[in-house]
């Protein structure tokens, strides 16, 4: 007789001190949307997100050092993130505030200084979720052409990601 | 990377939810029309049509099995969405991962308890003594 016991012996937890992996997908040919979940308060994270010392802790990523960042956080306020990468160059991105809801909602312009021209509207909301707080960040872009551009943006030089994803891809492709 | 024209795209190709169900189907595994048909619950003119869109972006790729056409992934253009959105992907995660440090050292800061309890639980900071 064969034994079919099915051995899921072990479920998959995220690393204790990461509460979860960005989603990231193109919800459609303008667009892009970034959702990830927090296990912390949504206060601490709005507070985080529009606090320039602590935005110049996180935004840059590993991909350098936040040297600027300003936030005048009210509609029609204006905000400036200005970043040093590792190799030396220096990326600036700033917009203006159209809607902010405290604690819940903020909709702003990004503009990337290196190609000004495209003008992206990012919808970032803080939602209550599973005792933490669910973030979503919605780029809304003029055109698909600058759409690709702020994805291209986050290209490195190389390609350091497995080719092994294609089903993840595609399963997170069509859950957008 | 170097991109096709919009038209002839697989950017656009997967950027349309029926085209993307027919790809969940087919990545596990290759299929005639008519599963398709069922599986997607669609008329099959309509899923031809989107057959042919995913079949000119190289995206799915067709050949004859006695009397029916039979369809199957080609991931290779996933493959170069996949790599190109990897570096976004990745660029967010890491900021996200650098907040979440970001978060514990705010809660820590705020009380010794988890940031849910009050402040003043068990609060003894003998820190103001101006």
């Amino acid at each position: 007789m064969t034994s079919s016991t099915s051995t899921h012996n072990t479920e998959r937890h995220s690393a204790p001190h990461h509460s979860g992996k960005a989603t990231v997908s193109l919800p459609s040919d303008t667009q892009i949307l970034i959702t990830r979940h927090f296990d912390a308060p949504r206060a601490l994270l709005w507070r985080a997100w529009t606090t320039p010392e602590l935005v110049k802790k996180w935004w840059a990523g590993q991909r350098g050092q936040v040297t600027s960042a300003e936030i005048d956080l009210r509609v029609g306020g204006s905000y400036r993130y200005v970043l040093v990468a590792n190799e030396g160059f220096e990326v600036g991105f700033h917009g203006e505030f159209s809607e902010i809801v405290d604690g819940e909602k903020i909709v702003k312009t990004e503009i990337f200084e290196g190609a000004p021209d495209g003008v992206a509207v990012n919808t970032d909301t803080f939602a209550d979720a599973g005792g933490g707080t669910q973030l979503s960040v919605l780029v809304d872009c003029p055109d698909q052409q600058t759409r690709d551009m702020i994805v291209a943006s986050g290209m490195e030089d190389g390609m350091q990601e497995s080719y092994d994803a294609l089903e993840t891809v595609a399963g997170g492709l069509a859950a957008s | 990377m170097a991109r096709a024209a919009t038209t002839t795209d697989a950017f656009n190709a997967v950027a349309e939810p029926r085209r993307r169900q027919i790809l969940d189907v087919l990545v596990r595994g290759e299929r005639p029309v008519g599963d398709l048909v069922v599986a997607l619950g669609v008329a099959q003119p309509v899923v031809s049509k989107h057959l042919k869109v995913l079949r000119d972006v190289g995206l799915v790729q067709v050949r004859d099995d006695g009397r029916q056409r039979v369809y199957r992934v080609d991931a290779r253009p996933l493959r170069e969405i996949h790599e190109w959105l990897a570096g976004y992907s990745d660029l967010w995660n890491e900021r996200l991962d650098l907040l979440d440090e970001v978060l514990a050292e705010l809660a820590a800061a705020e009380s010794g308890t988890p940031a849910v309890r009050p402040p003043d639980v068990g609060s003894q900071h003998p820190e103001e003594q101006s």
